[in-house]
């Protein structure tokens, strides 16, 4: 199992630019592909630039995250009046360098959203895999229960989660995974279910294939275009949702720098201090927007035919 | 079609069931001892203790307690509040409106802005409008909308001084009997002069805020599948008749674009009340939303019980009248099955 998550973390982590790097000879042509859509290129861009901060936050940040600077609580950012280049996006309430805890909450938010990703990828296509080949009674009960999970709305069913869990940031995984779960068994269920009655799954088994192998080797390989595509959109959609858990302070506790709890407490900063308010949700709506820029690239790159509404 | 109704409408009963089976489960996995989660009572004495197991049935084997919790919610028994000491069922019932009125305005908003929207975008496809129509779309649902609210708070409320900041109505200035728990409705019975406009005001920020994922979704659906009704016969036969344009578009081809339009707005109502629990927090909205995230701050455990219960199957509900609607609208839906 460990080993399964390092192997698709790796392949998830560097989506876009090179995720057909497993398969070399299509990459090219998928490259050339991906590359018209201008708007994917620049997401990818964007999307580099967030990954790389976060993997250089304690390089790259001025200040620790959690360092307070009690001489200079709420100091305006460098741009507005009494601003110094001391703190360049200024400073929140507590005294937190704003600049220094939104790098360490891009490591946060994308260590949640990939998290998410690859949990749900590994278990989802485990679940739809085993759903779709097991039998008729085991799908039944897989399916219903994936129904039941997605009957309840998604932030409500992550309370629910966290209420029972405790409000942590790997619960906030936890949860997230639990709500966005049901999209990926279903996805691979519903490819894995048009894919057995193909000839060359019949030849598979003729050939004397074990179950193991039919479903990791010969199956799986054929649902991966849609799963990857849904894998690299549901990045975005668990920051979101993680987000929200945090701004509700459901989520990452303080003073761990994450966007959405630095937002919980900036309500009381909207008449004075607009940039405690303004600057970690910039940083969430950039990053999603080019995430979801990205993936949609890298549908179209993917399959043409598969368009989102 | 009463075959494929009754198909659909036994598919949802395990659905019920297996929710049920959740929450009940759900509350007991929660840390600490039952009866102080249950009760919220700390360094309770041995007899009160005896006495409270005995009262919620925890001396009970499992299976029989689950039984019980089913038996009782049959009967609209979803508990009593910790926090007010009400019944569950009455307190949501008295805040549902609120959500209700917040997400049908949120929705109105999304189609009104977002179908016509997408049909110009896709008839003039390719065009600065197209192109910026699609930006504002991957921005809107992109968006995390806890801190568009607060932004739109920030310059419309604070700096502007256009809308109210939070609550449904100035509380000092107009008060008056709910009969309905529909404040615009309320307010228009009421009879006070200024009452329905400063209701509609209260509405205008909370409804931009939780239309603005529907909205980014709407657009894109109409615009994509108006494309494709474009390109199909009938469009060109309608156009080759020698009609107006506008008739060609509004009645052959968006009539017909409008069905997959019909199953994303039904498929977002769940969306809609996760929506809720944030935009109602942030404007101080007397929903149930806000209400869930308060129960969980008090620990009171039989409201979040409930409530998640309940607004689950109003997603149900309203999943399978969508589900029904459009097996009536389209009859291949209901003969496939």
């Amino acid at each position: 199992m460990a080993a399964d998550v390092t192997i698709s973390g790796q392949d998830s982590a560097d989506n876009g630019a090179a995720e057909a790097s497993a398969q070399p000879s299509p990459l090219a042509a998928f490259w050339s592909a991906f590359r018209e859509n201008k708007g994917a290129v620049f997401g990818v861009a964007v999307f580099g630039v967030v990954l790389l901060l976060a993997l250089t936050a304690n390089v790259v940040a001025p200040y620790s995250p959690v360092e307070q600077f009690r001489d200079a609580v709420r100091a305006p950012p460098v741009w507005e009046t009494g601003g110094s280049w001391r703190f360049i996006l200024g400073t929140d309430g507590a005294g937190h360098d704003m600049l220094s805890r939104l790098i360490y909450g891009a490591r946060v938010s994308l260590f949640i959203g990939f998290s998410v990703m690859c949990v749900s990828f590994v278990a989802g296509a485990a679940l739809g895999l085993f759903a779709a080949m097991t039998g008729p009674i085991v799908d039944v009960a897989v399916t219903r229960f994936m129904d039941l999970i997605m009957a309840v709305p998604s932030l409500v069913l992550a309370i629910l989660v966290v209420a029972v869990l405790g409000p942590s940031l790997a619960n906030t995984i936890v949860a997230v995974t639990i709500v966005y779960l049901p999209r990926y068994v279903r996805l691979v269920r519903a490819s894995a279910l048009g894919e057995l009655n193909k000839d060359y799954v019949t030849a598979a088994k003729v050939a004397g294939v074990g179950p193991f192998r039919l479903a990791w080797s010969t199956v799986l390989p054929n649902c991966l275009a849609p799963l990857i595509v849904m894998a690299a959109l549901g990045v975005s959609d668990a920051i979101l949702e993680a987000a929200g858990l945090g701004f509700l302070g459901l989520g990452a506790q303080p003073p761990t720098p994450e966007w959405g709890s630095m937002l919980a407490d900036s309500r009381e900063f909207i008449r004075s201090d607009p940039w405690i308010v303004t600057l970690p949700g910039l940083a969430i709506l950039i990053t999603v927007v080019a995430i979801n820029l990205a993936g949609d690239g890298l549908r179209d790159a993917l399959d043409p035919k598969m368009r989102r509404g | 079609m009463l075959g494929y109704f009754l198909r659909r409408l036994a598919l949802t009963i395990p659905t019920f069931l297996a929710l049920m089976f959740l929450t009940f489960i759900a509350i007991r996995l929660v840390p600490g001892d039952p009866v102080e989660v249950r009760v919220g009572e700390h360094g309770i004495s041995p007899e009160r203790l005896a006495f409270f197991r005995h009262e919620l049935g925890l001396d009970q084997p499992v299976w029989r307690q689950f039984l019980d919790y089913v038996w009782k919610l049959l009967h609209g028994d979803f508990g009593v509040s910790l926090a007010t000491q009400q019944k569950v069922l009455t307190e949501f019932l008295t805040l549902f409106p609120a959500t209700l009125e917040l997400s049908a305005f949120a929705m109105l908003f999304a189609i009104v802005v977002g179908v016509p929207a997408g049909a110009i975008a896709a008839v003039k496809r390719g065009s600065v409008f197209d192109q910026a129509l699609m930006t504002i779309s991957l921005f809107g649902y992109s968006m995390p909308i806890f801190w568009w609210g607060l932004l739109l708070i920030m310059f419309v409320s604070v700096r502007l001084g256009l809308l109210p900041v939070s609550g449904r109505i100035d509380l000092i200035n107009y008060y008056f009997d709910q009969p309905t728990g529909f404040m615009t409705v309320d307010a228009l019975l009421s009879d006070q002069p200024g009452a329905f406009l400063d209701a509609l005001r209260h509405l205008v920020l909370p409804a931009i805020v939780l239309g603005t994922v529907p909205l980014g979704v709407v657009a894109r659906m109409t615009r994509s599948s108006m494309l494709e009704v474009l390109g199909e016969d009938y469009v060109r036969t309608a156009r080759a008749k020698g009609l107006s344009p506008a008739r060609v578009i509004g009645v052959h081809a968006l009539r017909n674009a409008l069905l997959p339009v019909v199953t994303v707005i039904g498929l977002s109502v769940s969306g809609l009340m996760a929506g809720a629990v944030l935009t109602e927090t942030i404007f101080s909205w007397p929903g149930v939303g806000k209400w869930l995230i308060e129960s969980i701050g008090r620990r009171d455990y039989p409201a979040l019980q409930g409530g998640v219960l309940l607004v689950s199957a109003v997603v149900i509900f309203v999943n399978l009248v969508v589900d029904l609607i459009y097996g009536a609208i389209d009859p291949r839906i209901s003969h496939g099955r």
